[in-house]
């Protein structure tokens, strides 16, 4: 295997493909466009394979919907606003236990916002963000080689419980060239879904539906929804761990946060601060488990986001008063570089007397 | 003898939860003897939308999925770009098509998805009790309309059918009634017309139906099929709005 220049948006798309992505639809959005284009230069014209270039995010995601109802891999992208749009469709997929992808390129929000990266969609992304009760699987890559693996694994996830996964990763992830080494060929043959629709030919019809008159019905939809996610939470939460053996103050942050964390916390600890990086890598499940590990030995955290403070709900929740936490955020798209977050650091590390 | 009567097979034996006079048992079984006839039971996939006819996929027996309100010709759009050899119509109210589905529906057509609609126009959202849909006439009272539709205030009835027509990717559309025995024979051909331009992958066909909602519209259902000839059929008058096979005979 050899490794391409490639930006963190087109290698979502090539990694789609090899992952035996069939359909893609897609709206345009700054800044995840290199995604929606690498498609329509790629995918649209491959064997089997659709794209479109929908009128909306709404009919984008309902797209992806009926793509999968019929059973292939499909997947859409955006960016925050048009995320927001896109809930509709995502809160039906995972009511109807559908499969897909939905990669957001986070931007600096609310409203329009701003095109600059941010992590201001965690909420939004790890609770469900549409109507009702459900989860999706979220995951926070920090860079373009995990860009890449992680868009295989989801679609890989998706297929396993059938439930729609977010890929939520940032305008500065999206635009930013990094060597990339893709670790699948492209299948030669694109798999259909067990249980899709394709015509009632030699089996009876089948129904997708999420709709019932019956409130005991949809409770047990709900709960077996939720059994489901026990398992998944079970089985499939990843984090990072960076010198976090020794470590006095532990920073949690996920994706382009953790990579700027991970150079301030090189730069201090060879100033001789015993500091480390706890990176969640799902972050819906949410490594909570972990966490609640660490605090027995580690008791000072603070959290890192391009945000007002969103994981850090999951992280207090998880941590249960057994450490102290403390935050620093930068929201509206402002990247800090390591060095200021360096100093946010150095200052708790003083400050709490760790040395 | 002569058969006259037959039960389709792709109608499933279950009682119809429609109000009595409704036009949906009427449309959906003229679509369950086309797709009998054309034999198409085995690739068919059906997409109901929300409203009165949510339930569609308790009758049709043929593959079924629901769609989000308005989304029915985004859905089929995925289906069919997934699965391009089966043989997908949305099934869709007038508030599902032309209200918060408008988008959908007039780029679907526009791309020219080879996708069927069948589009029942009742000029009122029946499920919900009887509001003001984009389709309700003039001077029409609804529950929210209790003065009447006043077009200064709410605007006018949308005429679906005419718009669509105008788009370059839509193959084949006709507005057709089912308020009486002669009406829901055209009804039928039409479908049947609908279906085989999607067959022949010509582009994206419809049907709007005029169908009673006596229940909404506070009448028996004899009244509303008389009400459909009398005053609905002014606004939207039935007939062929576009066929693309008639132009190929013609040239």
């Amino acid at each position: 295997m050899t490794k391409v220049l490639m930006d963190g948006n087109s290698a979502i798309a090539e990694a789609a493909i090899r992952a035996g992505c069939q359909c893609y639809f897609g709206y345009p959005i700054t800044p995840q466009n290199e995604l929606t284009e690498y498609m329509a230069l790629n995918l649209s014209r491959r064997k089997g394979c659709a794209f479109v270039q929908a009128e909306s995010e709404v009919a984008a995601i309902n797209m992806v919907y009926g793509a999968s109802v019929a059973g292939a891999r499909a997947m859409t992208s955006s960016s925050s606003p048009g995320i927001s749009l896109k809930q509709e469709g995502i809160s039906y997929l995972a009511a109807c236990e559908l499969p897909a992808v939905i990669v957001n390129m986070q931007r600096g929000g609310p409203g329009l916002g701003s095109i600059s990266a941010a992590q201001s969609d965690y909420f939004q992304a790890t609770r469900g963000g549409g109507h009702g009760d459900y989860r999706t699987i979220v995951l926070g890559p920090s860079s373009v080689q995990e860009l890449a693996d992680m868009t295989m694994r989801a679609f890989d996830l998706a297929d396993k419980y059938k439930i729609p996964v977010i890929i939520l990763g940032d305008g500065v992830l999206g635009q930013m060239k990094e060597p990339v080494e893709f670790k699948r060929e492209a299948p030669t043959v694109l798999a259909v879904r067990e249980g899709s629709l394709r015509g009632a030919k030699g089996r009876p019809s089948r129904i997708i539906k999420t709709f019932t008159s019956n409130p005991s019905e949809l409770e047990e939809i709900n709960w077996s929804l939720f059994r489901r996610y026990t398992l998944i939470k079970k089985e499939e939460t990843t984090f990072e761990t960076f010198l976090t053996e020794d470590a006095r103050l532990v920073v949690v942050a996920f994706g382009i946060a953790a990579r700027i964390a991970k150079g301030a916390i090189k730069n201090l600890r060879a100033e001789g601060l015993k500091v480390g990086l706890m990176r969640p890598i799902t972050l819906w499940p949410f490594p909570d488990e972990p966490l609640k590990e660490m605090a027995k030995t580690i008791k000072q955290y603070l959290v890192f986001e391009m945000n007002m403070g969103q994981m850090l709900e999951d992280v207090q929740l998880a941590l249960a008063g057994q450490g102290e936490v403390a935050f620093y955020g930068r929201p509206g798209g402002v990247i800090p570089n390591p060095s200021e977050v360096a100093r946010v650091i150095a200052r708790l590390y003083y400050q709490k007397g760790l040395k | 003898m002569k058969a006259v009567y037959k039960y389709p097979k792709s109608l499933k034996r279950a009682p119809f939860h429609y109000c009595p006079g409704c036009g949906h048992s009427v449309a959906h079984r003229l679509t369950c003897e086309v797709i009998d006839e054309m034999g198409l039971q085995e690739r068919v996939i059906g997409i109901p939308p929300p409203g009165c006819s949510v339930f569609a996929y308790n009758y049709f027996d043929v593959d079924m999925a629901e769609s989000a309100h308005g989304r029915g010709a985004a859905v089929a759009t995925g289906i069919k770009r997934a699965y391009p050899e089966s043989v997908v119509f949305t099934y869709q109210g007038d508030g599902d098509l032309a209200g918060i589905g408008t988008a959908e529906t007039i780029h679907a057509a526009n791309r020219g998805e080879n996708i069927t609609t069948i589009f029942i126009n009742n000029a009122v959202y029946g499920m919900t009790g009887g509001q003001m849909a984009p389709t309700t006439l003039r001077g029409m009272k609804t529950t929210t309309t209790p003065y009447g539709r006043d077009h200064i205030l709410e605007g006018h009835p949308i005429r679906m059918s005419e718009i669509l027509a105008l788009l370059d990717g839509v193959a084949y559309i006709e507005r057709v009634a089912v308020n009486s025995p002669a009406n829901i024979r055209k009804a039928k051909k039409a479908i049947a017309k609908a279906f085989q331009v999607q067959l022949d992958g010509s582009g994206f066909s419809m049907v709007e139906i005029l169908s009673p909602c006596p229940t909404n519209w506070k009448m028996t259902p004899i009244k509303s099929w008389q009400w459909i000839d009398e005053e609905m059929t002014k606004v939207f008058p039935l007939g062929v709005y576009k066929d693309v096979t008639e132009k190929k005979v013609a040239d």
